[in-house]
């Protein structure tokens, strides 16, 4: 794997993470419950904190070019992201957030082992285990959720199972092997993605069966976030997230 | 405050901390189970490394002393000086306690 490969691989990494905790950070003071909003905020935080730490890594690589994580997160257009489609998907209702998170946690969660016990690079492997610890809590929170909404009234269950057909289009993308995929796992940084999408289905069918909810048929896939081609809401995103630092590009804390 | 069928139920919620010997009461919250009370409580009260070990008690099983009867209830301990093993000397041996 050349240096532009690893680099493009760290930002995979670190951009579903932003974009993520970007969304997750929308829910702050208007979550259905006090408990549930600092819940939200707490999983934004440690995706944020995800973010920072392989973004600076990502930076760092290329030492003729170095880049802040700020400068990353802050100052790329939108066709330099690479984070999944499925993240960037507007929070919708509460059922359409816990979809997404639970659709993303267990792919990031199996993602995650696999990169922290590589040694490819060492320090993305002590990103990642530190990364897991926090991933298994909120894959618990979120499959918890799947379960309370699928197995609750039939209002939470209609609602959540449209919210799961809604976004099933979005988890192609997350097992699409593309160049970067290919040459990251030659290198061992990545894992094979059918292993994962293999764990990915029986852990996500095991929970929709306590949830009493349909898995959806898979039909065609929505891709191009991994290669910079992203919705129309994501220019929303970015414009929000980047507003202030782009005005005022020498400001600091 | 009385609970509607629209109120989750409120749950009191002690945490250990990691010198402490036993969980303290810091405060209370609303949960539709008890898993979501634990998971709640994390989110809550630990996120400053508060604790390592959380209770959840839903409101309705804790009984409380009534202020009114305090008086009957913990004055008349306040002059029994006997009570307290302040008297007994210890021998040297021992004397380190």
């Amino acid at each position: 794997m050349n240096k532009s490969q690893h680099k493009q691989a760290l930002l995979r990494l670190g951009d579903d993470a932003l974009i993520l905790g970007q969304r997750l950070g929308e829910w702050c003071g208007h979550a259905p419950a006090l408990e549930e909003d600092i819940a939200l905020t707490n999983i934004a935080l440690d995706l944020i904190g995800q973010t920072q730490s392989y973004l600076s890594l990502a930076g760092s690589l290329n030492k003729n070019d170095t880049q802040t994580d700020d400068q990353l997160a802050f100052h790329r257009i939108e066709r330099d992201f690479q984070n999944l489609l499925l993240v960037e998907q507007p929070n919708g209702d509460f059922g359409d957030t816990i979809v997404r998170q639970f659709l993303f946690d267990y792919y990031a969660l199996f993602r995650a082992e696999h990169i922290a016990s590589q040694t490819f690079d060492l320090d993305a492997a002590a990103i990642a285990a530190k990364a897991i610890k926090e991933i298994r809590y909120h894959a618990d929170h979120s499959s918890k959720w799947v379960i309370r909404l699928g197995d609750g009234t039939d209002e939470s269950h209609s609602r959540v199972q449209k919210s799961l057909e809604k976004l099933w289009k979005f988890t192609g993308e997350m097992f699409t092997v593309d160049e970067i995929d290919i040459a990251g796992a030659a290198s061992g940084l990545l894992p094979d993605l059918d292993s994962i999408k293999t764990k990915w289905d029986s852990a996500i069918n095991a929970v929709l069966k306590d949830a009493t909810l349909q898995r959806p048929e898979d039909g065609w896939m929505q891709k191009g976030g991994r290669f910079g081609i992203h919705t129309e809401s994501f220019g929303f995103l970015l414009a929000e997230m980047q507003s202030l630092p782009r005005a005022y590009p020498d400001a600091t804390w | 405050m009385s609970d509607t069928k629209n109120n989750w139920p409120l749950w009191e919620v002690f945490i250990r901390s990691k010198q402490g010997l036993g969980h303290k009461h810091v405060g209370s919250l609303h949960a539709s189970d008890a898993e979501m009370a634990i998971g709640n409580a994390r989110d809550v009260y630990t996120r400053r490394q508060e604790g390592v070990s959380i209770w959840v008690v839903p409101a309705e099983s804790i009984s409380a002393s009534s202020p009114k009867d305090s008086e009957a209830l913990f004055d008349p301990a306040n002059d029994k000086v006997y009570r307290h093993p302040t008297f007994f000397v210890l021998p040297d041996e021992v004397n380190h306690m």
